[in-house]
């Protein structure tokens, strides 16, 4: 299975850890991901408010530089923001002509063309859809039952595209997390907002929807996500709000089910992993375990 | 029936038709402000927002705190019983909010400074793009309520600077997206 991987800004700054540990679960699932040249900015939430043609051609952009270089396979975004924007213009311009003209009128600048061939998935589509759970719980290397885990899938992977999961009562996370055999923390925070870029500009609103679901997950001993948005308003402010609980990527957490070590799949560079949670997670078998593991920091 | 509410709503937001017929379906049931996990916090709730907008209150409805207080977390959109696209509604207000109401302006400060951001850059450098918004917003505080997050991320090594990698790569791409008063 190959895919064109489309890591997104985050991914190459405040997230690398994402980036790490979703190449290394992913070769490890046998999952090539190929670099899409010169990828630039997707948009993210902000665009939008300024230029809805911008937004729209920023992703196409990417999207058209996919079609030309990796034709015929998938684009995997493992960021939601970044799979909400590819996947719009997916959604939106193949119906809307006038809207793909303008779109591809504002290509040309670049000799791009975006036709619309392309798939956009994201990491939790191509691991329930592609991998499937029988191969995701065939690596799992490490008891972690004694763990629970408040999966927490948030919005933009869900809505408002309902494509591989319940926009309001998602599954597959929880799912995937009992393959890896963790407990799962039973509640309703599942898709509820983290507060996005509040956090940057309306900090008193956003902490409310932060507490919320800090809160909720108080009993867990860490919170899984898949956005490095969520994870980072939700790892951020937690001394603000005197609520501690780490919050990790998920295939981060994969990756010790699977055998890696905490050192190697960088749980060091989350912001809020108490030594004594990583404690729990070592010893542990090492990553020198496998041969084909990609390229270390 | 109606007549001069409408022909208000002509002569005064010519600018508001198009979001208009966005939520022209509106039904008033609530579901909107019921789910908006930041409604407890607007001047008006959705719900009021979208009967003001189709009463034609341009002032009002570009004026509000509400609609820099959408998160873009779709749920309304889901939960919306006649399938409006109330979320992408409120990326438009934005966008017409700048346009017709200037003095408003600083509200959008972070989104400005991130199309002008990745303009120059390509991709995010979120340590830069910070900066920026910091220099777009004129407000000295700003940059110091993010003092205690950024000695955060400081120490773990999150904070980069900028890399021209990709400088201007987006460039070309911006500027005909965008006609140049759009820009700042």
């Amino acid at each position: 299975m190959k895919y064109a991987y489309f890591p997104g800004c985050s991914l190459m700054e405040s997230a690398k850890e994402y980036d790490f540990s979703t190449k290394v679960v992913m070769e490890l699932l046998d999952g090539k991901l190929r670099d899409i040249p010169d990828w630039g900015c997707c948009g993210a939430t902000a665009v939008e408010s300024v230029s809805r043609e911008l937004a729209l051609s920023l992703a196409a952009r990417n999207l058209a530089i996919a079609e030309k270089a990796l034709p015929g396979i998938d684009v995997l975004a493992p960021c939601s923001a970044c799979y909400l924007n590819l996947r719009r213009v997916q959604e939106e311009l193949p119906k809307d002509r006038e809207l793909m003209q303008s779109v591809n009128k504002i290509l040309s600048v670049e000799d791009l063309v975006y036709s619309g061939s392309v798939s956009v998935r994201h990491l939790l589509d191509v691991l329930e859809n592609d991998i499937g759970y029988e191969r995701l719980g065939a690596h799992v290397q490490r008891d972690l039952s004694n763990l629970t885990v408040a999966p927490y899938t948030g919005c933009q992977v869900l809505r408002p595209y309902r494509v591989f999961d319940d926009p309001e009562r998602p599954q597959v996370l929880a799912k995937i997390l009992k393959t890896m055999g963790v407990n799962v923390h039973p509640w309703g925070h599942s898709s509820r907002c983290c507060g996005a870029s509040l956090l940057a500009n309306h900090r008193a609103v956003g902490l409310e929807a932060v507490r919320s679901i800090l809160e909720a997950a108080q009993g867990a001993d860490c919170i899984v996500t898949v956005c490095p948005m969520c994870q980072m308003n939700l790892e951020l402010y937690q001394g603000t709000l005197g609520l501690r609980i780490p919050v990790l990527y998920l295939p981060q957490l994969m990756g010790i089910a699977y055998g890696f070590s905490s050192d190697f799949m960088r749980l060091d560079e989350n912001l809020s992993i108490p030594s004594t949670f990583l404690e729990s997670m070592t010893p542990g078998i090492h990553a020198e375990n496998f041969n084909n593991r990609p390229e270390g920091r | 029936m109606h007549a001069s509410t409408e022909t208000l709503s002509i002569r005064e937001a010519p600018a508001l038709a198009k979001v208009r017929e966005m939520v022209m379906g509106c039904m008033q049931c609530g579901t909107c402000s019921a789910s908006c996990p930041n409604a407890f916090a607007m001047d008006y709730t959705p719900r009021q927002l979208w009967r003001l907008l189709l009463l034609g209150q341009e002032q009002e409805v570009l004026g509000s705190k509400t609609i820099y207080l959408c998160s873009s977390c779709y749920t309304c959109t889901v939960r919306c019983p006649r399938g409006l696209p109330l979320t992408e509604a409120m990326h438009a207000l934005k966008r017409l909010a700048w346009e017709r109401l200037p003095q408003t302006r600083s509200r959008a400060a972070f989104y400005q400074a991130f199309v002008e951001h990745i303009r120059i850059y390509g991709r995010v450098q979120e340590s830069a793009l910070m900066a920026r918004y910091f220099a777009k917003s004129r407000d000295p505080r700003l940059p110091l309520s993010f003092t205690a997050a950024g000695l955060r991320l400081l120490r773990k090594g999150k904070l980069h600077v900028p890399d021209a990698s990709h400088k201007g790569m987006l460039k070309r791409v911006v500027d005909a997206a965008m006609p140049k008063e759009g820009r700042t």
